[in-house]
Parts: structure tokens; C-alpha cells; sequence
């Protein structure tokens, strides 16, 4: 009989009324076939299976992971909230032990979304994955959560929300950023100082074929989950890996995605991006949701698959082994690195340029971090957006230690009137937000 | 005149209703062996005293279907059934002859995969070998395309007697339940055939020449000859029956629960504005799902003849029954004894009635009358409980739209309506345990058949145009047509209504009772590719309401106050 091994959450809400414009690759059409699969498969009556209706995420859950400009209604629409209360949903099924993993299939996706947003960068307006993970920090008390993403741009919203995380480790599997949107993502990006090692940053380049993917899960991937022993593994499944998709140039297949899914076996998938609605989105989601199901997914084939076609040369598999060693050789040493990164006290200062290219910003960023060897170091962003506001955003840590507790509110309260439009407090230890 | 006739578990009910309320009703016990006598005994005594000249309408509501699932009585049936991508169709298998062949058609209804007609003759030999005379033929996404169905079906018509098609089966999405729906319509066929060929027959020799139109699990009628090809849609028509009974009594324009308290069990169902609510995709029962149309019911295992147990101090009703109540013979108590000691009932036997509630008491170490008190208030918060928990399954059910999330329906029923035996005991203790306003059904006792006889026919039609492709379908209804670039909304709607139309015609619709058309789904999407629009795909799915035909819920409705008041 047809039943699932692990009992699988989903939710399932393609927004069919909703589009950035009306012939964006983010738009209304995009889930339209995916859920005729999902459909006629009967994936809903298998016994094991079970679909939840998503919530609505409030701006407190949004005020745990980032710093909306100038607030929280104004970047978004309710299709973001119901998005990031769709995982949410899961991630209460999956802790509550309703179920044993999920997948949230929701639109619009997030993973470009920083710490602080002035609005829509790479289709994202907000993070749904740092939502999530935050919320499941504060109302379960989970400490070690690891985020695997696997859409093929760079996942640079997570990455940039945990850069300076310890406890979070963050790895981005995407097509190389000088051939891609959005242009970063080498492995020389490892975290912040009082975090480095827990981003990695793993390019691959253009041809990639599935070859290529697995290689770098059992072989890098794999081996840092085991030895980082997350409380949760979280995977920002995004399906643009594909052959067929239009934005971008690998060659990955959906019995690569399932068996790359098995091998990760995520607590909690969140859909990203994936834009060959028709010829890949079906296929690879029917094989996400079998594999963390736990069934049977040989049949899941493309209709046009051919190995043949798709194999991936010799220099390829070479480069990637290559980035893989390169990787490894960043993980053991991370210890010494945040060693090396700084004095403990000291303030870390970076500046950063983000272009938002879904709705034409250009902001600058100038970043103060306390060097810490007890949390992850209370930091504060100085942020102007052209055209748009310029903030200051200051973040304690969830598990900041005393010292940086009283920096955060140091930074929050010496910040000179006058110079801002707004400055925001994100205290996560207290779970409060504070503007002024 | 119009009758209604609906062969239930234990007893079959028959109505003859004019436009002045009930002339006539009978119950006769259901002989399970023979329920085409059951049928004709009913028919017979109903017309002794009738003019079977002055029947214009007749509906009949059996069990046949229901029975050969459950006593797998069913013909063997042959299933050639093509997959392409996706699960394995190994999973769906319904009996030993059952092919997974190769061929395939996507999402968008193109073929990806041909048919390979040289395994189809093979597969064709084999099961003319093994005797097999029906055949259903299946394919992953024939709602977009039917074609390798019917070529399929060109090629084993001349070996079989009847070859049945998933894509007539619905427009629904649901590839398991297309195979084990299109299955059972092939593996009842035979029996329905001549089971109702032979009632045709025998009422046509009474003098009852009016056709025959029988009940579907949507609350809805189809004619006898719609029947033939969807037998499968019988099943479970009795608990429709009833349910379609207690909608004179629904207020207008608000949500409403109906419950029927059985002997075993209690049925659940839900009226929004006196219309019934479906199941979103069909009928499921268990491990048992299908594409069948059908009104959204649960049942809770608990009853006038549940047994009662107490163990450890806790009292237990149901799921079981072992018999009778004891005040009527039973080994057991039941909660009808409890009702008896209460002084409610006052049929039975209320000595023996009182020893079995005295044992319950005992064991709880109460009074009788505490103990009784507390079996009947039991009894109500068991299937209040289960009640309250379908209508938040209801309203917690997935939606995909930001439209949907933000203002979707939400059922907020104000009254509940109860059918069944002990339902006029039950309607006040309801009322005064839950504040809901509860009335009892009248003529609860045969609104089964009165919701048989009043069930105006239903059907739906879907349709999917795709502009890029330039066509605009129906398959369910053999339909296809070319379409240009500038399709609209409104082409779609004029022509789903005119297939609606033609379709209920076709199923033995009144054209007098055809005006409550309901849109159930629409959708639009801008086909894109490569950042330029490509055309437009909509679908929608229309359907005629269950609901009554005009003309007689007024005169039962009044007739229901005055059976009231005189109660």
C-alpha cells in the first residue's frame, strides 16, 4: 500500500492572484502546474501526507529576523505575510511532532531578503527561512539550526541574516556570481568575525549537472552537517538548477533533487525560486515531497530527460572538486579563524552596497560589530537607501552575552538625534523591537 | 404526483407527495438478499391505493452498489491504465487484471509518450482469455487529453462488452481515484443494469410508465439511462436521501447542521442556505477514495442502539451494537433504554429497560435516573463534539488564492435539524445544552424518502481553454472546440452554461428546476514565456445545485409546522 515512511507536513499556496507584474517569472502561473501534478498524483490522499492551511506571519515574527524600512506593511503584501506564515505552519507541525518534516510550497520566495529591507530585491521583499528560524528559536527554544540552500542564485538575504550567527550555519549551493544574479557568494565569504566558518559559500559553475550537486552534498555538505550536529536542518529549496530553467545555466534534474533531498533529509523545506513552471516545477516538487516522504520517486522522470545530454565535462568536475577541497580545508580551520578575526572588545567595521534590483534601489551600508568571544556580538547598521530612508538598525543577539547586551543599548541610545529618519532596536533575547 | 422510494440498511421508506404534503408513506423491512422484491413490495403497496396514472415523477434511492463494495460481489474488471511520470501505478492496482501500459500525456494535455497499440492487443487477448468482460481504461491526465483513452478503447471495443473511460468519470483532477472510480462503474454495471431493467419492466406492468430517475450520493438524480454509464454513483445514496429530507426545514440564507441518529450510527452534514455542502473532490470512506460527487458527510459510530459499558468507572456508548435496545428484546442497554427510563419514550417494555440502565448506574454508582440522565446528556456531547470538529476541518481546509485566505467562507451554522427516531428526544436537550436552536424533522421517520422524491437532478461540467493551444474543452462531455486568441471570460461562461444545460437535459432534468447555476471555481492565468505573453489559460467548473424541485417543499413545510405543534 501507498503510504508515507515519515509522516510530511505541506502547505500549499501557490497565490494564483498574485504577481509582481503580470509577465515577471514571479508570478501567478507559476505553481499552476505544479499543482496539477501534486493533483492528479493524489499526493493529498496518501495516507501520511497531510496539507495545512497556512497562517498569516504578523510583523513581530518579521521584527525577530529583520529591519523592515520604514516598516513592516510597507514592503509587503499580504501574499508575503500568508507566504511567511506558511512556513511557520510547518515549522508548528514539525516541532509540535504533528509531523516529521515538512515542505512549505509558498510564493512569493525570500531568500534575498536582508537584514534590513528597504523593499524587493531577486523577487524577495522578506526572508520567509530568518522568519521562520527565528520564530522557532524564540517559541521552541532551539539552539543549533542549520539552513541549506539550494536555489541557484546566491542565497545572500540568509546569508547576510546570519552572518554574524555562530549558531546558525548557513550553506549556499548556487551557479557562480561572476555568470549570475546576484554576483557574490565565493568561498572566501565565511561569516562575520565572531562567526566565521558557520556561511559557506560554495559556487558551482555554469553546466553543473547532478553529478556535480551530489558530489558536493556527500562531500562537503554531508560531512560539515555531521560534525556541526544541528537541532533542525533547514533546506531553501530553490528549483532553479534545472535544465530547463529560463534564468539560469546548470544541469540538474528532479531525480538529482529528490535524491539530493534524501541525502539532506531536511526537518523543513521552504520553496524558492524555479522558473521552467512547466517542464521542471512539476517534476522536482513531486520528487521533494516523495523523497521527504519517505516513497517511492523512481518514476519522477522529465519527459524529455536525457542523462546523455546533461553530463557535465571533465574541467567542471574538476573545478568543483576543487571549490570542495577549498570548502573543507575553510571548515577545520574555523576555529582559528574567528580567533585571528579580531580583538574581543574591539569594534569590527564593514561597509557594504546592495543593489535592489526588483525595485530599483541602491543603498549603502556601514556596519560596527562587537568582537566577542561569548555570542555572536551585538552590531549595529548604518543604512541609507537612494532613493529612500536612512536608518540605523542595531541587533542583539538571541543569545547575546551581558557585555554585548549593554553595547546594543549603547548603540540604541548614543545614536546622535537628527542624523536619521529612524533608529530601530531588535533586542532578541527580550524578543522585543524598539524604533525611534 | 411524485414518489420517492429509498432501500436503507434495515428498512426501505416510500413516499407519494402532491403539492398538499404526504399522501401516503410506508416502511417495510429491507430484504438484503433480494432487493429487487424489497423494491417491488414497496412499489405495491405504495400503488394499492393510487392511480399510477397521476405519478409524474419517480426516484429511487438503493443500496445495490453500496452492498456489492461491501459483500465484493463485483464483476472482475479489466484496467489498462497508462502513467507516464509520477508514481508508480503499481500502488493503484484493483485486482488481478490490471495493466500499467506505456504512454503518456502532461499537465498541459501533450503527449509525451505514444501508445504502443501492439501491447494494448496483447493485453486485449489476455483478458478475453480470463473471461473478462468489462474493461475501464485510465490515463494520467485525460481531463487535459483523452486521447490515448480513446484510442485505447477503438482498440478493445470489439473484444469487450462495455469499455469505460476515466475521462467521462469527472473533470476532477486525481489520477488513484479516476481508476478506482472508473473500476467500480465497470465492476457494477452488469448488476445495475439488470437490476434496474428488471424494476423498469415490473413497474411498467403495474402501469407506472413515467421515467425512472435514480438518486446519486450528491443528493442529486440522474435518469436511468445517465445511470448506466456512472453506476458508481449510487453508492451511498441513502445517506443523501435523508439529508436532502431535512432541507424544507432549512433556514434560508444561513448554514444549518443536519444530523440523523441511526440505530448504529449518527450522520453528519452540513446545509449552507439550504444547499447542501460537497465534498471538494468525491466520496471517501476509509481507505476506500473515488471522484464520485457526493455530499459532505461523517458518520460517528454512536446511536439509539449503541451499547452502553462502564469500565473503570467510565462510561462508554457505541461504537457497536449488539442488538435492540432492551426495553425491545436487546442483550444490552442502549441509550433508547435510557430515553424509556427517562420517561421520553414511552413504547417498549420499560421494566426491562430500567434493568439495564440499573446495571450502568450501579457500575457508576449513581441513581438510575442520574444514570440515565447522564447516558442521554452523553450521547448529545459525543456527536456535538464530533460535529464541531467537521465544521472546523471545513474552515480550516487549504485555499490557494490571497483572495480565498482573506475572505473565503466561513459555516457558522445557527440551527441544526434532526432526523431519525429518537430525534424528537434529542432536539431539546441539544437546544439546552448548546443554546442551538434544534428542531426535530417532521415525518422524521420517512424523510429519506421524501428527500428521494424532491431531489432535483445535478450535475457539473469543467472546462479548461487554453489560448496558446487555441481550444477550449470539456472532456468529461466529449467536448472540444477550436478557440481564438481573444477568448474571454464571458465565451467561456455562455458556453460551460449551454453544456451544463445540454448535460442535464441529458440526465433527466425538469427545465422548470434548472436555474440554480452555480460557478464553483473560475481561474484565469497569463501564459508566459520568456518575458513575453503567450495566451491565457482559464477554467472553470459550473454545476446545477443539489437542491428540491418547485412546487412541493411550501405545502411539506407547512404540513411540518402543524405535525409540530401537534407533537
Amino acid at each position: 500500500m501507498l503510504k508515507a515512511m515519515h509522516k510530511t507536513g505541506l502547505v500549499f499556496f501557490p497565490a494564483f492572484d498574485w504577481a509582481i507584474d503580470p509577465t515577471h517569472p514571479e508570478r501567478e502561473e507559476r505553481l499552476l502546474y505544479t499543482q496539477d501534478q501534486v493533483m492528479e498524483e493524489g499526493i493529498f490522499d496518501i495516507p501520511g501526507i497531510m496539507e495545512y492551511k497556512p497562517a498569516l506571519a504578523t510583523p513581530k515574527d518579521i521584527q525577530r529576523a529583520q529591519f523592515c524600512v520604514p516598516d513592516e506593511e510597507t514592503i509587503t503584501t499580504e501574499s508575503h505575510l500568508i507566504s511567511a506564515g506558511g512556513a511557520k505552519v510547518i515549522a508548528d507541525a514539525v516541532m509540535g511532532k504533528e509531523v516529521q518534516n515538512g515542505f512549505a510550497l509558498v510564493r512569493p520566495p525570500g531568500h534575498h531578503s536582508m537584514r534590513v529591507s528597504h523593499g524587493g530585491r531577486g523577487f524577495c521583499h522578506i526572508n520567509m527561512e530568518a522568519i521562520m528560524v527565528e520564530y522557532i528559536r524564540t517559541r521552541y527554544n532551539v539552539k543549533r539550526i542549520a539552513i541549506i540552500d539550494t536555489d541557484c542564485h546566491h542565497g545572500d538575504g540568509t546569508d547576510n541574516i546570519f552572518w554574524h550567527d555562530p549558531d546558525v550555519l548557513f550553506i549556499s549551493l548556487h551557479q557562480d556570481g561572476r555568470t549570475m544574479f546576484p554576483g557574490t557568494g565565493f568561498p572566501g565569504e565565511l561569516g562575520g568575525p565572531n562567526a566565521k566558518g558557520s556561511n559557506l559559500n560554495i559556487p558551482l559553475p555554469p553546466g553543473t549537472s547532478t553529478e556535480g550537486y551530489l558530489y558536493v552534498i556527500n562531500h562537503c555538505v554531508r560531512p560539515v552537517l555531521d560534525a556541526f550536529k544541528p537541532d533542525l536542518v533547514v533546506n531553501s529549496a530553490g528549483q532553479d538548477n534545472h535544465y530547463t530553467d529560463p534564468l539560469t545555466n546548470m544541469n540538474f534534474c528532479a531525480q538529482g533533487y529528490a535524491q539530493l533531498t534524501t541525502l539532506l533529509k531536511p526537518d523543513i523545506a521552504v520553496l524558492e525560486g524555479g522558473y521552467a513552471i512547466e517542464g521542471a516545477l512539476p517534476y522536482v516538487n513531486l520528487g521533494i515531497i516523495l523523497a521527504m516522504a519517505g516513497i517511492d520517486y523512481t518514476g519522477v522522470v522529465e519527459p524529455d530527460y536525457n542523462p546523455e545530454k546533461l553530463k557535465q565535462s571533465v574541467s567542471i568536475t574538476d573545478k568543483i572538486k576543487k571549490t570542495v577541497d577549498q570548502i573543507n580545508g575553510f571548515w577545520g580551520q574555523r576555529h582559528q579563524m574567528r580567533e585571528a578575526a579580531g580583538n574581543p572588545g574591539e569594534l569590527q567595521v564593514r561597509h557594504r552596497e546592495i543593489y535592489y534590483d526588483t525595485d530599483n534601489i541602491f543603498e549603502r551600508q556601514k556596519e560596527r560589530i562587537r568582537i566577542c568571544r561569548d555570542c555572536g556580538g551585538s552590531f549595529e547598521i548604518d543604512s541609507r537607501a537612494m532613493p529612500g530612508r536612512h536608518i540605523l538598525a542595531v541587533h542583539i543577539p538571541i543569545n547575546a552575552c551581558k557585555t554585548c547586551i549593554e553595547k546594543g543599548y549603547a548603540f540604541f541610545e548614543s545614536a546622535p538625534a537628527g542624523t536619521y529618519d529612524q533608529i530601530y532596536l531588535m533586542d532578541r533575547p527580550k524578543d522585543s523591537y524598539h524604533t525611534k | 404526483m411524485i414518489i420517492g422510494l429509498d432501500v436503507g440498511g434495515t428498512h426501505t421508506d416510500a413516499v407519494v407527495i402532491s403539492s398538499n404534503g404526504i399522501e401516503k408513506s410506508i416502511k417495510v423491512p429491507t430484504e438484503s438478499a433480494d432487493l429487487f422484491n424489497t423494491v417491488l413490495s414497496g412499489f405495491t403497496r405504495l400503488l394499492a391505493s393510487i392511480d399510477p396514472g397521476r405519478i409524474r415523477r419517480v426516484v429511487i434511492s438503493t443500496t445495490l452498489t453500496t452492498n456489492a463494495i461491501v459483500q465484493q460481489t463485483m464483476e472482475p474488471v479489466g484496467m489498462i491504465v497508462s502513467a507516464g511520470p509520477g508514481i508508480d501505478p503499481e500502488f493503484f492496482r484493483t485486482g488481478d487484471h490490471y495493466y500499467a501500459v506505456s504512454g503518456s500525456i502532461n499537465h498541459r494535455g501533450r503527449e509525451k509518450a505514444p501508445v504502443n497499440e501492439n501491447q494494448i492487443q496483447d493485453i486485449a487477448g489476455k483478458l478475453k482469455n480470463a473471461g473478462v468482460e468489462y474493461v475501464g481504461v485510465v490515463s494520467k491526465f485525460c481531463v487535459r487529453n483523452p486521447a490515448h483513452e480513446i484510442l485505447i478503447k477503438r482498440i478493445l471495443n470489439k473484444y469487450f462488452k462495455q469499455v469505460f473511460l476515466g475521462h467521462h468519470v469527472s473533470g476532477n483532477l486525481n489520477f488513484p481515484r479516476r481508476i478506482a472510480t472508473t473500476h467500480l462503474n465497470a465492476a457494477v454495471f452488469a448488476l445495475h443494469r439488470s437490476f434496474f431493467e428488471a424494476v423498469k419492466k415490473s413497474l411498467a406492468e403495474k402501469g407506472l410508465t413515467v421515467p425512472i430517475q435514480i438518486l446519486k450520493a450528491d443528493g442529486g438524480t440522474m435518469s436511468l439511462e445517465a445511470s448506466m454509464h456512472f453506476p458508481g454513483q449510487t453508492v451511498l445514496s441513502g445517506p443523501a436521501a435523508s439529508i436532502m429530507g431535512a432541507i424544507p426545514y432549512a433556514p434560508a440564507g444561513q448554514d444549518a447542521i443536519v444530523l440523523d441518529i441511526g440505530g448504529t450510527t449518527t450522520d453528519i452534514a452540513f446545509l449552507v442556505d439550504k444547499a447542501p455542502l460537497l465534498e471538494p473532490v468525491g466520496i471517501q470512506r476509509g481507505r476506500y477514495k473515488s471522484l464520485i460527487r457526493s455530499l459532505r458527510t461523517d458518520s460517528k459510530g454512536i446511536g439509539g442502539d449503541s451499547a452502553l459499558r462502564v469500565s473503570g468507572n467510565v462510561l462508554s456508548i457505541g461504537p457497536d451494537r449488539q442488538g435492540p435496545a432492551m426495553a425491545f428484546g436487546g442483550p444490552l442497554p442502549t441509550p433508547t433504554d435510557a430515553l424509556v427510563v427517562l420517561g421520553l419514550m414511552d413504547t417498549g417494555d420499560r421494566e426491562k429497560a430500567l434493568a439495564g440502565i440499573h446495571t450502568i448506574a450501579q457500575a457508576l454508582g449513581i441513581s438510575d435516573e442520574a444514570a440515565a440522565e447522564n447516558i442521554f446528556k452523553t450521547c448529545c456531547t459525543i456527536i456535538l463534539k464530533k460535529t464541531f470538529e467537521m465544521i472546523d476541518q471545513i474552515n480550516s481546509q487549504p485555499v490557494y488564492t490571497v483572495h480565498d485566505f482573506l475572505e473565503g467562507y466561513k459555516l457558522s451554522p445557527r440551527k441544526i435539524l434532526l432526523l431519525g427516531g429518537p430525534a424528537p428526544y434529542f432536539a431539546k436537550k441539544i437546544e439546552d445544552l448548546y443554546q442551538i436552536d434544534t428542531l426535530a424533522v417532521p415525518e422524521s421517520a420517512v424523510a429519506n424518502a421524501i428527500g428521494a422524491a424532491l431531489a432535483r437532478t445535478t450535475c457539473e461540467v469543467s472546462l479548461n481553454a487554453d489560448t496558446e493551444q487555441g481550444i477550449v474543452t470539456a472532456h468529461e462531455e466529449d467536448f472540444a472546440e477550436p478557440i481564438s486568441k481573444t477568448f474571454s471570460e464571458d465565451e467561456l461562461m455562455e458556453t460551460a452554461y449551454n453544456l451544463l444545460r445540454e448535460k442535464a437535459i441529458n440526465s433527466g432534468a425538469d427545465p422548470e428546476n434548472m436555474d440554480e447555476v452555480e460557478v464553483v471555481e473560475y481561474q484565469k492565468f497569463n501564459i508566459v514565456r520568456n518575458f513575453s505573453p503567450r495566451g491565457k489559460i482559464f477554467r472553470t467548473k459550473m454545476q446545477l445545485k443539489p437542491g428540491l424541485i418547485k412546487g412541493f417543499d411550501k405545502m411539506l413545510h407547512q404540513r411540518g409546522n402543524h405535525a409540530e405543534s401537534n407533537a
